[in-house]
């Protein structure tokens, strides 16, 4: 697998697997306008991960799709990092895993607006645009539930807890990284990390929320190690259909 | 009820539209939460270049059952209507 492929893997997977988690909350959110913004957001990564996977397809050259790597892979295959998998658990956690992966995917998209890789480029370019109005959207939130009632403050410093030791491995370079550093292709996960850092600082003073005084990391999705046990849940629901009828389309 | 946001009505105006227009409502914390659910309740379809948002309670509303006396004296003042008139080209549009 060469460290490009895996990269874009690691793009798609990313904004594939929230997106449908996210897309979980479609008819079940506390209100119709938090559920429709909710819907938008996962239509977004969806059609972010069209244009990851079928870059990652193209530069594979093995002949697959952009729906082959979404729904004939398993999991040991998929290379997102292991906090987009976590369950959506109440909306606090909901948001609160949106906010801390909008701000980790606003800095990597920034960054590769500008990569040696035009194809590349263009994408991050054009979803860009949807992710800043993502971070806004659900950094908002953050800062009126964390800010809010006593239930809603202590909802969202709970989910603040949970959250934060997944946010390490979003920033922990590996050879993968190093490769698309050293080319040009993405930027320096060390460099995203301050940015990303001084953003949700920021979101959590005014969230009256205290980031926990930790950087243990869970690892192991974006090298595709090891997976929580969620992720083969999501897959049998998303993948069902192609499972069972093979090349059934729309 | 008690615990349900603030009701605000929603203007859009579109890709050609010289003005803002009504288009629904919806619910809201606060001014700017109102304009961020409004683009994603109402943009959805590329519909909006620009947003308006009023909170309900400052619209006053002329009464329904005031119909008569309000409108119907202008039906039988067909003059009042610019249809006599050419309007020239050059003024666009009106």
């Amino acid at each position: 697998m060469s460290a490009y492929f895996e990269f874009l893997l690691r793009m798609g997977d990313n904004t594939l697997i929230l997106g449908h988690r996210v897309s979980e909350w479609c008819g079940h959110a506390p209100v119709i306008e938090e559920d429709i913004a909710l819907a938008n957001t996962a239509l977004d990564l969806i059609g972010q991960t069209q244009m990851w996977l079928g870059l990652a397809a193209e530069v594979e050259g093995k002949g697959r799709t952009a729906d082959d790597l979404a729904m004939l892979r398993d999991a040991w295959d998929f290379r997102n990092v292991l906090m987009v998998e976590k369950p959506n658990g109440d909306f606090g956690q909901t948001l609160m895993r949106q906010f801390l992966f909008d701000a980790f995917h606003l800095e990597m998209l920034k960054g590769l607006t500008t990569s040696s890789e035009p194809r590349v480029a263009e994408i991050a370019a054009k979803a860009v645009k949807e992710v800043l109005y993502h971070v806004e959207r659900s950094g908002d939130t953050v800062i009126g539930l964390g800010d809010g009632t006593a239930e809603s403050h202590e909802r969202m410093q709970d989910a603040l807890n949970l959250m934060w030791p997944y946010v390490g491995e979003m920033f922990a370079s590996d050879d993968v990284d190093t490769e698309m550093l050293s080319t040009g292709i993405a930027p320096d996960l060390n460099q995203l990390r301050i940015a990303f850092d001084a953003h949700v600082g920021a979101v959590m003073a005014d969230a009256t929320l205290t980031i926990p005084d930790s950087t243990f990391a869970h690892k192991g999705g974006k090298s595709g190690f090891q997976h929580t046990e969620h992720l083969g849940h999501i897959l049998t629901q998303m993948q069902w259909l192609q499972r069972a009828y093979p090349g059934a389309s729309w | 009820m008690k615990n349900e946001w603030p009701l605000w009505e929603v203007f859009i105006r579109g890709q050609h539209g010289m003005s803002h227009r009504h288009v629904g409502s919806l619910h809201a914390a606060d001014e700017e939460s109102a304009i961020k659910n409004a683009r994603d309740v109402y943009t959805r379809r590329n519909e909006g270049v620009s947003i308006w948002v009023v909170a309900a309670r400052h619209i006053a509303a002329s009464s329904p059952s005031e119909k008569g006396p309000l409108y119907e004296p202008s039906e039988s003042k067909v003059y009042r209507h610019p249809t006599f008139f050419d309007i020239p080209d050059e003024v666009g549009a009106m």
